[in-house]
């Protein structure tokens, strides 16, 4: 490997920084042959950036040339940039040295198109392929799949990658053309429909031959860019949730939009990107994903945006004082995850532990739950504050935001695995 | 009081439980003697640790309650916290004489805390398998150092051997001063008994590098600049996230000579 790459990584890896999908979780790919590396089930990060995102794969674009002219993006056609490309070999000697070294849990390849996005997306497939065939490498691999590429494409691809992304990035097609002329939704959702195909028939597969390979094993995801376009919160966690149900993604990035091309006019006038807006929105998949929640009870058309001030779930409960106060020695599990203050964690171990008596607000605290927001909110063993009606949701709303230490009011990236929607 | 001396080990632990039921006398104090050295307590007594005792008070333990409570266990005898020996002995005692399996009951102190170090414990592990950093030697095996708060090498073994099978390594506890090296066959551990490594930054001396060895770090480092958004840029979080104490040892947290 030769010093003049150190530089084609910079330009590359400074081009792929703004995907935010930085997760090696989900999928479980051993060992085989004594070869290199393994997939672990929950995924490792390794690093965390200045900006405190997580590191946890060599994210690199293939190349920064590109024959689109996205607003929204740095390496469009119009933009005067320096421009490189990595080779197959570069990238797969790179990805290894790397990964046994332990910087990384694997590789996220995306790029740029060039000449069409089926060569793109071959020359990329070619990566992967080596890694798995020639270098018996067992680690994480996921692939951005071109828009437009062919379904056979994709399907090779699957077949090594461990996870397939197709970024939507605009959550309507309407605003999606504006913005970036050479896309539709057909050249999103044709790739991303024939994931989702792959991935239904080899579960079928599987049950008859146990020894076929895996096909994108870590599922799909997709991204989303928050704050480009008008579109309101409720369209993006319906959008968002319809793709869990029927596409079944493993997972929606939300990333607030950064004004790179910031002479274009079909852009918004932002300074900074709208990182408490991505942060609750976050949150709200969380709530979706883990605790139940359907998306017409965080957002709908009366209350179409999420609140700023304070989280999804404290922002729900204030909305329905008549839920409450619920008794912890004898509400169910579900209704438990509802009181804010209690996260998953600690409403396993109210459900765990109350078999043996009564729980009073003292093991409550012990346990995890945040005392300061809960109380409001519960009857416990012997507990006697105010509930929430007494004091009245909009009051309430006031007296907490008042606790809230103030950098979590300013800055929370997204993609965190602990989240603070307790 | 009552001191109890033994010598460190898990099993020289368990060897301790097996005394406390055999002479039903419970100690006040338990001291670990790492260095077997003739006590320095008065009027203490000396655990003889005693692999047959040990198997019987782990295998009775098993038979109260499930598998991962046990690992709790051992999980929070490795934190060597301050008197966690006698936090375990007396989650013991708690299991042992009630008459129904109590390891969910999260209301009760010991089994809450137990709990919570197992927490700490792993978290720790976790960060280890996070933040450790190979650096290839000229005969092609791949050293890493840490300085763990927690005694968690011994639970990181088994996911490195998984991951790197085809390529020898060395992981070192600097604080602990034991490491294991792994042959492509079999890990075993030993001491280092040179200064053959910086105890600071847990480099390798130049001469043993491999060639390419500094290129890859140069690599890595311009890479890990590259990731960062500066229009996101935010110190407080990332010194949480990445806590001081692991710099020392992470190769893109080290500042070009
Ligand atoms: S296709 Fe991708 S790389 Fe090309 S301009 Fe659009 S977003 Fe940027």
């Amino acid at each position: 490997m030769k010093e003049e790459v150190i530089k084609k990584l910079e330009i590359l890896a400074g081009a792929a920084k703004y995907d935010v999908s930085c997760s090696s979780s989900g999928s479980n790919r051993s060992n085989t042959n004594k070869g290199i590396g393994n997939a672990a089930y929950c995924g490792i990060c390794h690093s965390f950036t200045e900006d405190g995102r997580c590191v946890s794969l060599l994210k690199v674009m293939m190349t920064n040339y590109c024959m689109y002219d996205c607003a929204y993006c740095a390496n469009r056609k119009s933009n005067d940039i320096e421009r490189t490309a990595l080779s197959v070999d570069e990238l797969t000697e790179l990805t290894i040295s790397f990964y046994r070294r332990n910087y990384i849990e694997g590789l996220f390849l995306s790029s740029g198109v060039v000449k069409s996005p089926d060569h793109t997306m071959s020359l990329m497939t070619r990566v992967a392929k080596n890694l798995r065939t020639l270098h018996n490498y067992n680690g994480y691999i996921h692939l951005k799949s071109i828009p437009g590429a062919s379904p056979e494409l994709i399907r090779q691809a699957g077949l090594y990658a461990d996870r397939l992304s197709v970024n939507i990035e605009i959550p309507t097609e309407a605003n999606l053309k504006l913005l970036a002329p050479e896309k539709d939704y057909t050249s999103i959702y044709t790739p991303m429909n024939s994931i989702h195909q792959g991935i239904l028939e080899n579960k079928e597969d599987t049950k008859k031959i146990r020894s076929i390979p895996k096909f994108v094993p870590a599922g799909q995801s997709t991204q989303l860019i928050i704050g480009a376009t008008p579109d309101t919160d409720n369209h993006i966690l319906s959008l968002a949730s319809n793709l869990y149900q029927h596409q079944q993604l493993k997972r929606v990035y939300y990333s607030g939009y950064i004004p790179i091309n910031t002479n274009d006019s079909r852009l918004p006038a932002i300074i900074t990107p709208p990182l408490v807006r991505e942060n609750r929105l976050y949150q709200s998949d969380w709530l979706i994903r883990f605790y139940s929640f359907k998306v017409d009870e965080i957002v709908n058309e009366k209350h179409p945006n999420l609140d700023l001030d304070i989280d999804p779930k404290l922002s729900y409960a204030l909305r329905n004082p008549w839920m409450f106060p619920i008794d912890i020695n004898k509400a169910p599990y579900e209704l438990i995850l509802r009181v804010p203050g209690i996260g998953v964690n600690s409403a396993r171990l109210i459900i765990a532990s109350r078999q043996f008596g009564k729980i009073n607000s003292y093991q409550l605290q012990k346990m995890g739950v945040v005392m300061k927001r809960a109380r409001y909110f519960i009857t416990c063993n012997e507990l006697s504050s105010p509930t929430v009606n007494e004091i009245k949701p909009e009051n309430l709303k006031l007296l907490l935001m008042k606790q809230l230490p103030k950098a979590k009011k300013v800055k929370y990236p997204g993609q965190l695995k602990l989240f603070d929607v307790a | 009081m009552n001191t109890w001396i033994y010598d460190n080990s898990f099993e020289g632990f368990l060897t301790l439980v097996f005394n406390c039921y055999e002479l039903n006398i419970f100690p006040d104090i338990i001291k670990g003697n790492r260095n077997n050295q003739p006590s320095i307590f008065p009027e203490s007594y000396e655990v003889i640790t005693d692999e047959t005792k040990a198997k019987r008070v782990w295998n009775g333990l098993h038979k109260k309650i499930s598998n991962s409570s046990c690992q709790l266990l051992y999980h929070a005898f490795l934190s060597e916290i301050c008197d966690v020996e006698l936090m375990i002995l007396h989650y013991i005692r708690e299991v042992f004489e009630s008459p129904i399996n109590i390891e969910l009951n999260f209301g009760n102190h010991y089994i809450l805390e137990m709990l919570k170090m197992d927490k700490k414990v792993t978290r720790e592990a976790q960060r280890v398998l996070m933040f450790t950093r190979f650096q290839k030697t000229t005969d092609e095996i791949y050293y890493a150092s840490f300085d763990p708060k927690y005694n968690v090498l011994p639970l990181t073994i088994n996911h490195f051997e998984n991951r790197f099978a085809d390529q020898k390594w060395i992981v070192y506890d600097t604080r602990r001063n034991y490491g294991f090296y792994y042959d492509l066959i079999n890990s075993t551990e030993f001491r280092f008994t040179e200064n053959t490594i910086n105890r600071n930054t847990g480099t390798i001396d130049k001469s043993m590098m491999a060639e390419d060895e500094q290129l890859f770090q140069e690599l890595w480092k311009s890479y890990f600049k590259s990731m960062c958004i500066k229009e996101r840029i935010n110190p407080k979080l990332h010194m949480q996230l990445l806590p001081k104490r692991f710099w020392k040892y992470l190769t893109e947290k080290q500042n070009n000579e």
